[in-house]
């Protein structure tokens, strides 16, 4: 069968598709869109934590059929879903950034910045943040949380460690032990309460 | 494979009608499991999520009409006061990506003994409406389960929504497993104070074929705190009423050896479940009738 959703602010096509595929396979096998991990196909890693309508989802446990018409948002599109929040929140110092100033018109172009893969674009807050505090051990983890993360934030932007903890609850790391992990989204919160 | 699309309520029963052996699939976080496994291969999927109806809920004056695929992250959030014992099982569902897609609907199709709401509505009181092209018919919870992983419901039904008695009393929820986002409990226990009808009702969970209610341990019990007037004296229930008490919960359950636990961890556990709840959910009667007594 057919599907039609929306990717990264991108309307996308998938032919084929198997009537019991996952949305995970469809985005990583037809959609060139590796980021989404998969792991375990039981909901229980949260490596393919995807954002369906705004709502953080295992994609491994959604039909493909069942994302029909929706917006799904994968780590891929994590930088320019945050930058466009950050711009609707007034959270931007210049207009330049809101929009596609002329400077960054030929940036894009340049770098091949393109929104539905992330290439080229710059790091989301919370991307930055694992970064930057040392989250990120084998990154296999990786883009799960940083989707469930980003999401927390945007919703709880004050978390406390219980907070916090609770919302990652659903995602597992084998390497860094999560304190690195928890640093950083504390990190994240931080900055985010200084740029506001 | 067939993926079918129903936009409505109606679609959705007449294509159940016409494909008796089509699987629903509500949040996915049973079905999907099944088929990513190659554990299940069903010719006809029916996809529910494009049926708003079944994601709404009413609060009316005695019980809470809940949708069958309103997630647990909505009834947590939203079902606190009306629905305190089921909220809380709701939030020892899994992780916030599961209980963000799951609900009850799901969680009664899969009937596992294993299911945290299963406890908690028969705890509450509830009744399952079912309806196919034939009709709709309300199955008292009770009647619900009728063998492993099996339940009441006919080829061409569907699940609209639970009602569940709202609480008139406190109610609890305990449950004894590995982390959350792991899944299914070792086993759990779910209780209620009925202070109107002077009752307390329970429920087990997988500690049977079936999720089940101690109905003899509820006998007792109501039969103890009516001889010593507890209801009305607000006074603490003695350690001997709680100790038989928990004894008939245990008493009550069938359960199996299996990697989780064994037979005997689960009955100690669901009488350590049952006393613990019982003396929560108490106090906590017993705080709000010495608030209203000083109030007057
Ligand atoms: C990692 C993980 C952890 C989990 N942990 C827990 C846990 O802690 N506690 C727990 O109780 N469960 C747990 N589960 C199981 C599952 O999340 C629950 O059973 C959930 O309630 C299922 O709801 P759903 O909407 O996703 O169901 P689906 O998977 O969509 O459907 C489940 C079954 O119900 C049927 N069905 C769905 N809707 C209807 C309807 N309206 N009418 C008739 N039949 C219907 C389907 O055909 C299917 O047989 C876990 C699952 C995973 C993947
Ligand atoms: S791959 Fe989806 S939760 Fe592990
Ligand atoms: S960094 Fe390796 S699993 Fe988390």
């Amino acid at each position: 069968m057919r599907v039609n959703f929306t990717v990264n602010g991108r309307p996308q096509q998938a032919d084929d598709v198997w009537e019991g595929e996952s949305l995970l396979y469809v985005l990583r096998e037809r959609l060139g869109l590796p980021g989404s991990k998969n792991a375990c196909e039981q909901g229980e890693c949260g490596s393919c934590t995807v954002r369906l309508d705004g709502v953080p989802v295992c994609s491994c446990l959604v039909a493909a059929g069942q994302a029909e018409g929706s917006e799904i948002v994968t780590v891929e599109g994590l930088a320019e879903y945050a930058r466009q929040r950050a711009c609707g929140t007034g959270g931007c110092d210049t207009s330049a950034e809101c929009g596609t100033s002329g400077d960054e018109a030929r940036r894009w172009s340049a770098h091949g910045t393109d929104s539905a893969t992330g290439e080229g674009t710059e790091l989301a807050p919370i991307q930055q943040a694992f970064i930057d505090a040392g989250a990120v051990q084998c990154g296999f983890c990786t883009p799960g949380l940083l989707v469930a993360a980003d999401e927390m934030l945007e919703r709880n932007p004050n978390p406390t460690d219980a907070d916090i903890r609770e919302a990652l609850s659903g995602n597992l790391c084998r390497c860094t032990g999560y304190e690195k992990i928890m640093d950083a989204v504390r990190l994240a919160a931080a900055r985010q309460g200084e740029g506001a | 494979m067939d993926f079918l699309r129903p936009a409505s309520w109606e679609e959705a029963l007449a294509a159940k009608a016409e494909h008796p052996t089509a699987v629903p699939i509500a949040g996915g976080t049973d079905v999907m499991v099944e088929i990513n496994f190659d554990h299940r291969r069903p010719e006809y999927l029916l996809d529910l999520t494009r049926v708003g109806d079944l994601y709404e809920w009413e609060t009316g004056e005695d019980s809470v009409r809940l949708g069958a695929s309103v997630p647990y992250t909505r009834i947590m959030e939203n079902l606190r006061t009306e629905l305190p014992g089921l909220a809380l099982a709701s939030h020892t569902v899994a992780s916030p990506q599961i209980r963000n897609r799951g609900g009850v609907g799901g969680n009664l199709g899969t009937a596992s003994p294993a299911g945290d709401a299963h406890p908690a509505l028969l705890a509450a009181g509830a009744e399952v409406e079912a309806e196919s092209v034939r009709g709709s018919r309300r199955i008292p919870i009770d009647a619900f389960y009728t063998g492993v992983k099996r339940n009441a419901l006919a080829p061409d039904e569907l699940i609209r929504a639970v009602h569940i008695d709202k609480a008139d009393g406190p109610q609890q929820f305990s449950k004894v497993g590995t982390r959350n986002a792991m899944v299914i409990a070792v086993c759990a226990f779910g209780l209620a104070l009925h202070p109107g009808t002077r009752t307390v009702r329970t429920g087990i969970g997988s500690a049977a074929p079936t999720p089940i209610r101690a109905t003899a341990a509820e006998e007792f019990l109501n039969a103890a705190l009516d001889e010593e007037r507890l209801w009305d004296s607000g006074r603490s229930i003695t350690p001997s009423v709680a100790r038989q008490f928990a004894q008939l919960c245990s008493a009550a359950c069938n359960p199996v050896d299996d990697v989780r636990g064994t037979a005997r961890y689960r009955r100690h556990a669901v009488g350590v479940m049952a006393r613990r709840t019982l003396m929560w959910t108490w106090e906590s009667y017993r705080g709000n009738a010495r608030t209203m007594e000083g109030a007057a």
